[in-house]
């Protein structure tokens, strides 16, 4: 028996990460712009996505989702109410979406139709961070009913997004929620990172998460 | 604790290549993990004792090198390694950085696999 050094020089979720960037490629190829909603339980990713989807549709954007629970269709069939397709991922336990259960949902459905996909991911700020679902944008949302510090908590997560949204802000004064202090906790853990500040109930500050992802899109796809 | 399924997704890409190599075991694994990863060590060494259960990789030794997260500082023109991750900024003159350039490491970087003698001459050959 002799022993051998192999290099190997591989990520960990290389198989994720390859199957992740098929999806990018085949998203782009559709003119597709997909956006990874990840948040705590009870942030308000579905709250949110109610209103997005139901504006995005009454602009005459084709818009679809893909939502992740650990058990349970509610957030689905809440979801399709907006009369958007809308399918569901139970994990039976799992923390996180990966590439290959979003690759599964996706059969059937025509995606050169569709402008935009959005994927609410298991409500969970930890795991959810290395899987890759080829998103074009990755989107943490923060409540102000969860303290200032939660940036401070989940700096990994929070570093790994690209936008923060901050959600039902119309109860920051009931909760007492210092939203400067918020603010410069995202920026703490991500510098420079963008911040809008929502509120699903009222709609609050929803036209400028709009007018965003219609530019993102319009950014990725100039023709489209 | 997700740090089992980051140990499982450790083991099959470890074993494929073992098995590739022709590898009748696997003596150690050797892995950068970075700071920024959000993976623990203690409880991936833990499962990784578990995961390895049954595998080639079964009874080896998982050595981790921990990575520092470092940012590039614009303003000092260099990559500097951060005093914490609950604060991006410089340490030298305090300027926010958001470009990492190091800390988000789990990559296996090698692995020492045992092979039968003539198995380990005809690599050498080839």
């Amino acid at each position: 028996m002799a022993t051998r050094y192999l290099e190997i020089r591989q990520g960990v979720l290389s198989k994720n990460d390859q199957l992740a960037a098929g999806l990018r490629e085949r998203f782009a190829r559709a003119g597709l712009f997909v956006v990874n909603l990840v948040s705590s339980p009870g942030t308000g990713k579905t709250a949110l996505l109610e209103r997005l989807l139901a504006e995005m549709r009454a602009m005459g954007l084709h818009v679809a989702a893909v939502v992740g629970d650990l058990q349970t269709d509610n957030d689905a069939r809440r979801l399709a109410r907006s009369g958007a397709p809308v399918r569901q991922i139970t994990t039976d336990g799992m923390c996180h979406l990966e590439a290959d259960m979003l690759a599964g949902k996706l059969e059937g459905w025509d995606l050169d139709a569709l402008d935009f996909l959005f994927i609410e991911n298991v409500g969970n700020l930890v795991c959810p961070t290395w899987y890759d679902l080829g998103e074009d944008i990755r989107l943490v949302l923060l409540s102000v009913t969860e303290g200032e510090d939660k940036p401070l908590k989940y700096p990994v997560m929070f570093n790994s997004a690209d936008v923060a949204v901050i959600t039902k802000t119309d109860l920051t004064a009931a909760c007492e929620c210092n939203l400067d202090a918020m603010r410069a906790n995202i920026r703490a853990v991500r510098p420079g990172m963008l911040i809008f500040e929502t509120s699903a109930k009222t709609g609050a500050g929803l036209s400028e998460l709009l007018a965003f992802l219609l530019a993102q899109r319009r950014a990725k796809y100039p023709t489209a | 604790m997700h740090e089992l399924s980051i140990a499982a997704s450790l083991v099959e890409s470890v074993e494929q290549a073992a098995r590739r190599a022709g590898a009748q075991r696997v003596a150690r694994v050797f892995l950068r993990l970075g700071a920024l990863s959000g993976v623990a060590k203690d409880a991936l060494l833990f499962g990784y004792d578990v995961a390895t259960a049954g595998t080639l990789l079964e009874g080896s030794r998982l050595v981790i090198e921990e990575v520092a997260v470092a940012v590039h500082c614009e303003t000092c023109r260099r990559d500097v390694k951060l005093s914490s991750i609950q604060d991006f900024r410089c340490p030298v003159c305090g300027q926010p950085c958001a470009q990492i350039a190091a800390g988000r490491e789990l990559e296996i970087t090698g692995i020492e696999i045992e092979v039968a003698d003539d198995a380990s001459l005809q690599a050498e050959s080839a």
